[in-house]
């Protein structure tokens, strides 16, 4: 099985002012290329040759799993991005958010905290765990929830790559631009 | 007593073209900036003074993540501007030169190995070239984890680092870290490479 880069459900543009063209011709077009080609040549003669990316997730280590993951993992980022986003849950989500968090607004400030305190390069992530509780968590490089089986309902990049050519070092200010492309639509569908 | 964030002996644009000046300021003022305050204040808060950074790395298991994290920031790049200058690059001469060609090869054979332990660095980190019982050693580190860290898979006397982050040449270079990695060796410092090998 070959993996393909799904397309941008938007335009390059379509997140300005926000995420830059740029930074998403880089990101999705070089970086999320990148990773869907290094996996496809990495399977070929392995045991995951014919593996879906989730079973990659769980079962393989070095550069399959990092590249494996990393195709995943952009893939539900992007396409939780709108330049049409709706700008907070509803309904159960919202409730399941409020339970857990409080509230929307402490929800958003825990999520950012855990993105600005994530040292090096990785994603958060807002997961249900086997309770179906809600929770938020961090990882590093590539790591992905699923393989502690977890379910992800949503998940913010902050690798370098991310950001720097439009916030630079100011993470704190790439994440406050990633809640205002973030569409919680997408999210109450996975949830 | 607390760390101070280094002056630069070189302006930010002496390193054009291969690492640019906006590169050079952010990454010195911001980055490295920020480790050095950061660390003050982890260190104030576990109330360590009197250590040299060293010490403190050479221990860093006693310590907390905050204090691994940028001691490690503070340490690296340190060491990262001062193994680059203006009038760097070319092959590296006197006793390094020797040893890299005992060692590896050649100094070409070095630049291979070197590049790919800096280009297969998953994620953000290290390359380094070390010294480990009078031996040259090249490895990688991940985030600001360093050589001379307890903690550290990989250990030695730093010579040589360079930085993997993103953020040391993204506004550059993008996702093409190789490049970068090809560009730093025009501004290697084997004059200060060789201090570090000798002491
Ligand atoms: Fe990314
Ligand atoms: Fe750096």
């Amino acid at each position: 099985m070959s993996f393909e880069l799904p397309k941008l459900p938007y335009a390059h543009n379509a997140l300005e002012p926000y995420i830059s063209e740029k930074t998403i011709e880089f990101h999705y077009g070089k970086h999320h290329k990148a990773y869907v080609d290094k996996v496809n040549g990495m399977i070929q003669g392995t045991e995951f040759e014919n593996a879906d990316l989730e079973t990659i997730i769980k079962k393989s280590d070095g550069g399959i799993f990092n590249n494996g993951a990393q195709v995943w993992n952009h893939t539900f980022y992007f396409e939780a991005l709108s330049p049409d986003a709706k700008k907070a849950p509803e309904g159960n989500l919202a409730a399941a958010i409020n339970e857990t968090f409080g509230s929307f607004e402490q929800f958003k400030t825990d999520f950012a905290n855990a993105g600005a305190g994530l040292f090096g390069s990785g994603w958060v992530w807002l997961v249900k765990n086997k309770d179906g509780k809600l929770e938020i968590l961090q990882g590093a490089n590539a790591e992905n929830p699923i393989r502690d089986d977890y379910t992800p309902i949503m998940t913010m990049d902050v690798w370098e790559h991310a950001y720097y050519l439009d916030t630079q070092n100011a993470r704190p200010k790439y994440i406050e631009n990633f809640f205002e492309v973030l569409d919680w639509s997408v999210v109450e569908k996975r949830f | 007593m607390s760390f101070k964030l280094p002056d630069l002996k070189y302006d930010y644009n002496a390193l054009e073209p291969y690492i640019d000046a906006q590169t050079m300021e952010i990454h010195h003022t911001k980055h490295h900036g920020g480790y050095t305050t950061k660390l003050n204040a982890a260190l104030e808060a576990e109330n360590v003074s009197g250590k040299s950074i060293e010490e403190i790395l050479g221990s860093v298991s006693k310590y907390n993540m905050g204090i691994r994290n940028n001691g490690g920031g503070y340490f690296n790049h340190n060491l990262f501007w001062e193994i680059m200058s203006p009038n760097g690059g070319g092959n590296p001469t006197g006793d390094i030169g020797n040893a890299i060609a005992e060692t590896f090869g050649s100094y070409d054979k070095f630049k291979d190995e070197f590049a790919n332990a800096a280009a297969t660095r998953f994620g953000s980190g290290w390359a380094w070239l070390v010294k480990e019982n009078g031996k040259l050693k090249i490895g990688s580190t991940p985030n600001q984890d360093n050589p001379l860290m307890d903690v550290s898979d990989f250990k030695g006397q730093p010579l040589l680092g360079l930085d993997v982050w993103e953020h040391a040449y993204y506004l550059k270079y993008q996702n093409r870290r190789p490049e970068y990695i090809d560009a730093f060796f025009n501004v290697i410092n084997w004059d200060k490479v060789n201090e570090l090998f000798k002491g």
